[in-house]
């Protein structure tokens, strides 16, 4: 259910056009703010969303909520965050619309989406060597 | 101001980004849990170790599929400009599974559930990617590689 309306939400807002989200990357160029219209728009509704969940003694459908906790801010978080971005400006795909983009242009996405689950899995490659295991 | 940038699609942005807040509002209030793409993705490709079911994780991505298949079925097709050649791809989805992983997170978690939430963590981490997003499209401008 969450996940059909966020999939019908990507395609209407645009942000399934990697030039789209490329544009909104691209300050010096042509920019196109679009982006930031949907992200304000997804805000509005999580905001007043948040204050309800604070609310609650649990989820609808679940005993207990299941939420971050984390509070660190660690190179782990920022390094994470700058390749991220790097990768958001090169293919103008971030993980919601490269998946919900298999949907209508399904060979380019599918790429992009095969190299994400490579990128996750060198991530755990590494993870594990660095952690010992 | 919205007359100096008329590609822009304002309108289509924000109701697209309202559905997309409540399709995270839904997540957030129905299971308790936070609608991030990456992490549901690489949980349904059991590549991190989350307690999410994999059923609510493999729904999830199986709806964005399904949900953006139905906006072309009643609404015709949208506009999808590609960059040229599948390096900009793999070089990207590379970029972004390893980053997500690394850092806990995309636009969707971090960027939409985060912000919203007002967590430190999410803010600095928007922040940064779309500060390093910036930085790399001015850089493949520069070297003559736009698209």
């Amino acid at each position: 259910m969450s996940g059909v309306l966020f999939g019908a939400g990507l395609a209407l807002s645009g942000m399934m056009d990697p030039t789209r989200v490329r544009g909104f990357l691209d300050i010096f160029g042509r920019w196109d703010p679009t982006l930031a219209f949907v992200m304000g728009g997804a805000v509005l509704v999580m905001a007043p969303a948040w204050w309800i969940q604070s609310r609650m003694r649990h989820p609808l459908a679940d005993a207990a909520f299941h939420l971050p906790q984390t509070k660190q801010i660690d190179p782990r978080l920022l390094g994470g965050a700058g390749l991220f971005g790097i990768g958001w400006g090169l293919a103008g795909l971030c993980p919601g619309p490269g998946i919900a983009s298999l949907a209508t242009s399904f060979a380019p996405a599918a790429i992009f989406v095969a190299a994400m689950i490579g990128g996750m899995a060198v991530f755990n490659l590494i993870d594990a060597r660095l952690r010992g295991g | 101001m919205l007359a100096w940038f008329p590609y822009a699609q304002p309108v289509g942005g924000l109701l697209g980004g309202l559905m997309i807040g409540l399709a995270a509002a839904v997540m957030l209030l129905g299971d308790g849990r936070i609608a991030g793409v990456s992490g549901m993705f690489s949980r349904a490709f059991g590549l991190n170790r989350s307690a999410t079911p994999w059923a609510i994780a493999a729904l999830f991505v199986a709806g964005l599929v399904i949900g953006a298949l139905l906006f072309v079925g009643i609404n015709g097709p949208i506009a999808a400009h590609y960059p040229p050649g599948i390096g900009w791809l793999i070089a990207g989805g590379l970029f972004v599974g390893y980053g997500t992983r690394l850092g806990s997170g995309c636009t969707s978690g971090h960027g939409v559930c985060g912000m919203s939430r007002l967590s430190p963590r999410s803010l600095l981490a928007t922040a940064t990617f779309i500060l390093s997003g910036m930085v790399t499209v001015a850089i493949v401008n520069l070297l003559g590689g736009a698209w």
